[in-house]
């Protein structure tokens, strides 16, 4: 039972991972590239996370894999604040919405 | 040499050591003929992987993991870092960008 | 499993291989730090669990922070890496044969070598080494020696490193990023935990000296990018700075001694008190490895008088 429901996540999890990479391949610029990024995958990885907690011989190794969730959450989210303002700052502006009818490569 | 061959049967370990040669070749090429010299540098850091990987293979005996290798392997990531970092501070006295003041 | 190995493989090599022949210095670096994060996974796969803590907290980590911080410090001119490709002469191509012809040998003589190993000779010492883990039984009592001209060699990479120029302190912080000393004051208390996790553990399972120091040097990298240790900087406390550096060394050495005045032999630790003696030195080479690893972030002597 405890098998299946820690499959079912992950399973649920990847088509997340999938879209976000998707995302990161298609996207045409770094700010759109960064969204794609960290809203899908974290969503992905949280699916990944409980469904091997789920799947874990102890809860120490539950907590364990629920830890490193939360550290990843805390250094992708902070690690995209720094690439964004850095790109806003050096890196080339945002694109605007009547420019999306030219969109794709 | 038919005799040879027959030895390598398609495992794990035979690929990782196929693995650990092409990227002693890759990087042993970019060592002799990269002109930018951290390009150098990343190939001496991927050559000393290469290697690390090879010893870790040999340390896969019959009677089991032999720690040796490992712990020869690590005290060689923490060498290779170090070389890294000395190559980097000359690297830097050179070429480094005037600070803007 | 043999598909999960063939995929680490090709990631392995389009990882190596993007770094080594495609331009761009940033995509180069950044190359290097994925392969790092791949040879961890296959070391894992490989049964080597020290070296894929080490290899993950240094190779991908701490290589990757000098080399892109040294990126950052260089002209626009020194960022165009050429595709290696783009200039393929006759030269580059008997290399790459004579290359390629090495590989084959190399691959042949790896596979058919004969691995003789000693895990019968270490499983029957590892009772009086002192440690549980065959791993940390090697690095500090049985070969012992090896670690301590480790730290002998990090600690020459610092004082080369310290003769070359003055420290190039880290660029100024301003408000613009306004995570990073947030997040650096935040994970600083984990990196213990973990460093004090690896330090405990390593007595009997994967972890010890090398690892925590790896993972505490990592965070002091961190720390040291969001200037939040100002001391390491000022004139004054270099003098502690130096003999800080140089107590895991003088440490490592006075067990040394101590061993051949009790025992006879050189770093002969003597199996009623080993274990103490290792969990001594494993503190005192973590704690130096994680410094030292911080001083190379520096570039340069620290500490001068203006």
């Amino acid at each position: 039972m405890r098998e299946l429901l820690g499959t079912g996540l992950i399973l649920l999890g990847l088509p997340f991972f999938i879209a976000s990479t998707l995302g990161l391949l298609r996207f045409p610029d770094v700010y759109a590239r960064l969204h794609a990024l960290t809203k899908a995958d974290n969503v992905g990885l949280g699916l990944i996370c409980i469904g091997l907690a789920v799947q874990a011989s102890s809860i120490a190794v539950a907590l364990k894999i629920v830890l490193i969730w939360g550290l990843i959450l805390l250094a992708s989210s902070t690690g995209a604040t720094l690439i964004a303002s850095s790109a806003l700052r050096h890196g080339p502006a945002p694109r605007r919405d009547d420019e999306d009818t030219h969109a794709g490569r | 040499m038919s005799l040879l061959f027959t030895d390598i049967a398609l495992t794990s370990d035979a690929l990782f050591a196929l693995l650990g040669a092409l990227l002693v070749a890759m990087s042993l090429v970019s060592v002799f003929t990269a002109r930018h010299l951290i390009r150098r540098l990343l190939a001496v850091n991927i050559l000393s992987s290469a290697v690390f990987l090879l010893l870790v293979l040999t340390a896969r005996t019959a009677d089991g993991i032999d720690p040796i290798p490992h712990a020869l392997v690590l005290t060689g990531i923490v060498v290779s870092v170090s070389t890294t970092a000395v190559v980097l501070a000359l690297y830097l006295r050179r070429y480094r960008r005037e600070p803007p003041c | 499993m043999l598909v999960v190995d063939l995929l680490l493989a090709l990631a392995a090599l389009a990882t190596a291989g993007q770094c080594l022949l495609l331009p761009g210095l940033f995509r180069a670096i950044a190359n290097l730090m994925a392969f790092g994060l791949v040879m961890a996974l296959i070391w894992v796969r490989l049964d080597a669990p020290d070296v894929a803590l080490a290899e993950a907290a240094i190779g991908a980590g701490i290589t990757g922070a000098l080399l892109l911080t040294v990126a950052g410090q260089l002209p626009a001119s020194q960022h165009s890496l050429q595709s290696i490709g783009s200039g393929l002469s006759r030269r580059t191509l008997a290399i790459s044969v004579l290359v390629l012809f090495i590989t084959g040998l190399l691959w042949i003589a790896v596979v058919s070598l004969p691995k003789p190993g000693l895990v019968n000779e270490v499983t029957a010492v590892l009772a009086d080494s002192g440690a549980e883990h065959a791993v940390t039984a090697i690095l500090l009592n049985l070969r012992g020696m090896d670690t301590l001209l480790e730290v002998a060699v990090m600690l020459c990479a610092v004082a080369a490193i310290w003769s070359l120029q003055k420290a190039i302190p880290p660029p100024p912080l301003n408000n613009h990023y306004p995570g990073l000393p947030t997040l650096a004051r935040w994970l600083h208390p984990l990196f213990l935990l973990t460093f004090s996790y690896f330090l405990w553990q390593g007595a009997h399972a994967p972890g010890g000296a090398f690892p925590a120091g790896a993972v505490l040097g990592a965070g002091g990298v961190l720390l040291l990018l969001t200037g939040s240790i100002a001391w390491m900087h000022q004139h004054a406390y270099n003098l502690l700075l130096r003999w800080l550096l140089a107590a895991g060394l003088l440490f490592f050495l006075a067990t040394a001694l101590s061993g051949f005045l009790i025992t006879g032999t050189l770093y002969g630790l003597p199996p009623r008190f080993a274990s103490y003696f290792i969990i001594a030195i494993e503190v005192a080479t973590a704690l130096s490895i994680a410094l030292m690893l911080m001083t190379f972030y520096l570039f340069g002597r620290p500490g001068t008088r203006q």
